[in-house]
């Protein structure tokens, strides 16, 4: 700054060495503008040099000078860019410092965390604060899923054929209206040497992860697609149930199903709860404009989605594996029950307070 | 006597000139330091390029990884049945390895690079544009974390749903003919979504609060005014240009600007033609061969005047203001 500033004093010094007098008044003037940026543009400089090496995702190779310098020449940037546009016709260098300031703008004020720390937070509070941030929206999840069950129920018997429509070919193999007692029994019990379960599971994962996905993502249309893929996805659900009662076999059908279903339908819940909520904020947005609306819905939607993906990690882990490794009805409820009581008291127990 | 085209302002008028367009994606937002920033709203068109781009890297990473996993299960014998012998479980993990990697590809590419320090996909990057936080009213925003991620959870249906129609079609022995057209609607639908809106939001910009800009970037230009012509002293012929209060009176700030814009760009003919634009205007009779010179004194005097007005609030906005 100093050799700066001293170079800058000579080049003056030199310009004024022999003045007719007009040309002095003239030149003055016309200096002062870029005497203005002659004495800031180190700093200017710095900054770009900064930024540049932020941007190109080298931080580490920022000095730790430069990096706790970054917000200071930031504002010095931004003051410089008003003083700039009030006093100098310099178009470039107008165009310059908006760019620069941009640029610094976007860094310090840009996602604040590395996604480590990110998820630190998330895990510590941030996932549960915005699950019951949701608040309405999942109690008209539930009685979605509820209804969905009921209706899928109702229509199977009422008349078997639904079961065909509802439960779509590949899922049902064997599992049919007319299916004997064996057969069905066979089906939840005794597969404790079948292979390849680690395959199963992350097809699983990947299948369920992306159908919350659209259950959430579908929100944007006033929250109806979403609610319409709750009821029947559940319908199905509730004619399966259906089939296994025909037989004496309800209690072991959702131990079959508790075991990861727990885990499962609750982080469905919480998809479609999410998508609801953009939904209705879309719908009703209140004081605030339909735009803010949803993007406020969003942010919070986005988070609990995360969680959504988390869950239904844990939950295919269950299904591939513990699913085929525990085979008694009781055991199978024990651990559904448990994960249904670990994730609600995570979600509605756990505050930490905000700071 | 009128002047010549590189004085001539733009027709206001007409709403398509590039640079009414030009305008119309500009947003000004304030900074919480209460600075005025100027964002250029990215075109569809570059936005489109940077799609295709990021979906070329991203199949391409997709097969590169089959590939390198289909290698690794050579490595240890092909041996999908048979199952409790070492090879078989290793191809499975291999499996495994393989599920994970494309569903982290699909869904993780955009957001990795997107919240890194440049907020933008290498296909952005390339194309020029970035994710900003939309602005509230006037104020700019921070993009978090989250809002990264809700835009491109939303881009999971708004381009892979037609895809996974049709799969789903063909798979069930479903109308794949319906399930095409239907796939056809719903991808317009979304395609042309940023055509319906101020802001050229796509519908995850809109959920997350987002938009895409123009990445700035500039580099700081010479100062015009420290060349010994600046001063008024012609290299070539050792002429004083100086010019009276008369002369500089005839032009405002547009002009200088664009006199600057013909400097910073140094074409001999532009330059020849503008100066004897200006002479012609103040009724001088400069020779051939000093253009630069005479140009610089009659910019850095100008700009002097302007810029002296400009202190004390009198702003002359171009020659007939």
């Amino acid at each position: 700054m100093n050799s700066v500033t001293t170079g800058i004093a000579q080049k003056i010094g030199g310009w004024f060495a022999k003045p007719t007098e007009a040309a002095v008044a003239a030149e003055q003037a016309a200096l002062r503008s870029d005497r203005f940026r002659l004495e800031r543009e180190a700093d200017w400089k710095r900054l770009e040099a900064v930024l540049k090496r932020m941007e190109a995702g080298r931080t580490r190779g920022v000095s730790d000078e430069d990096l706790l310098a970054l917000p200071a020449l930031y504002r010095t940037a931004a003051s410089s860019l008003s003083i700039a546009r009030e006093t100098s016709l310099d178009a470039a260098l107008v165009a310059y410092l908006e760019a620069l300031t941009q640029r610094a703008w976007f860094l310090v004020y840009g996602p604040r965390a590395s996604l480590w720390s990110w998820f630190r937070g998330f895990v510590g509070g941030g996932w549960s604060a915005s699950v019951r941030g949701l608040g309405i929206d999942l109690l008209i999840a539930l009685a979605l899923m509820i209804a969905g069950t009921a209706v899928g129920w109702l229509l199977v018997a009422s008349n078997p054929d639904w079961y065909y429509s509802l439960v779509p070919g590949g899922f049902a193999d064997e599992r049919v209206p007319g299916a004997s007692r064996e057969v069905l029994h066979g089906t939840l019990f005794g597969n404790q040497d079948q292979n390849g379960m680690s395959v199963f599971a992350a097809g699983l994962f990947s299948n369920n992860a992306q159908v919350s996905i659209m259950c959430f993502a579908l929100g944007f249309a006033f929250g109806l697609p979403t609610m319409l893929l709750l009821v029947h996805n559940t319908a199905l659900l509730g004619a399966m149930l259906w089939l296994y009662h025909g037989q004496g076999l309800l209690l072991d059908f959702v131990g079959w199903l508790a075991i990861h279903g727990t885990t499962e339908l609750f982080a469905i819940l919480l998809a479609g709860a999410a998508g609801i909520h953009i939904g209705r904020a879309m719908a009703f947005p209140g004081t605030m404009s339909v735009m803010d609306a949803a993007a406020a819905a969003g942010r919070r939607a986005a988070q609990v989605m995360t969680g959504v993906v988390l869950m239904l990690i844990v939950a295919a882990l269950l299904e591939g594996f513990g699913r085929q490794l525990i085979d008694s009805t009781p055991s199978r409820l024990t651990v559904g029950s448990f994960m249904l009581v670990l994730w609600t008291g995570y979600f509605f127990a756990f505050r930490r307070d905000a700071r | 006597m009128a002047l010549r085209l590189p004085f001539r302002r733009k027709d206001k008028s007409s709403p398509r000139s590039p640079q009414a367009l030009q305008d119309r994606r500009r947003r000004l937002v304030t900074t919480p330091e209460g600075v005025p920033l100027p964002f250029v709203l990215a075109s569809r068109g570059a936005r489109a390029a940077a799609l295709f781009l990021d979906l070329a890297m991203i199949v391409g990473a997709m097969i590169g990884t089959t590939l390198l996993i289909a290698y690794a299960a050579n490595g240890v014998g092909i041996n999908f049945n048979n199952d409790d012998s070492p090879a078989g479980r290793a191809v499975q993990a291999l499996v495994v390895v393989w599920t994970i990697a494309l569903f982290l590809f699909r869904n993780a590419w955009f957001l990795f690079f997107e919240l890194g320090p440049r907020g933008a996909t290498p296909g952005k990057r390339i194309t020029g544009i970035r994710v900003a936080a939309r602005a509230r009213g006037k104020d700019g925003a921070r993009l978090t974390t989250e809002a990264v991620i809700a835009r491109n959870l939303v881009r999971d249906i708004e381009l892979f749903m037609p895809v996974i129609f049709i799969i789903v079609a063909s798979v069930e022995g479903g109308d794949t003919e319906m399930a095409a057209w239907a796939g056809l609607v719903w991808f317009l639908l979304f395609a042309l979504f940023p055509f319906f809106n101020r802001d050229r939001l796509r519908c995850g910009d809109l959920i997350a609060g987002t938009w895409v800009v123009e990445a700035p970037k500039r580099k700081l230009e010479q100062a015009l005014s420290v060349s010994d012509g600046a001063r008024g002293v012609s290299q070539a012929t050792g002429v004083q240009y100086r010019f009276s209060d008369a002369d500089l009176a005839v032009y405002g700030e547009f002009e200088l600007q664009v006199l600057e814009r013909v400097l910073r760009e140094n074409r001999e003919d532009a330059l020849r033609d503008v100066a004897r634009t200006i002479c012609g205007k103040i009724g001088w009779n400069a020779g051939a061969g000093d253009e630069r010179a005479f140009l610089e004194a009659y910019y850095a005097q100008l700009r002097a005047r302007l810029e002296t007005g400009m202190r004390f609030g009198k702003r002359k906005a171009d020659k007939h203001g």
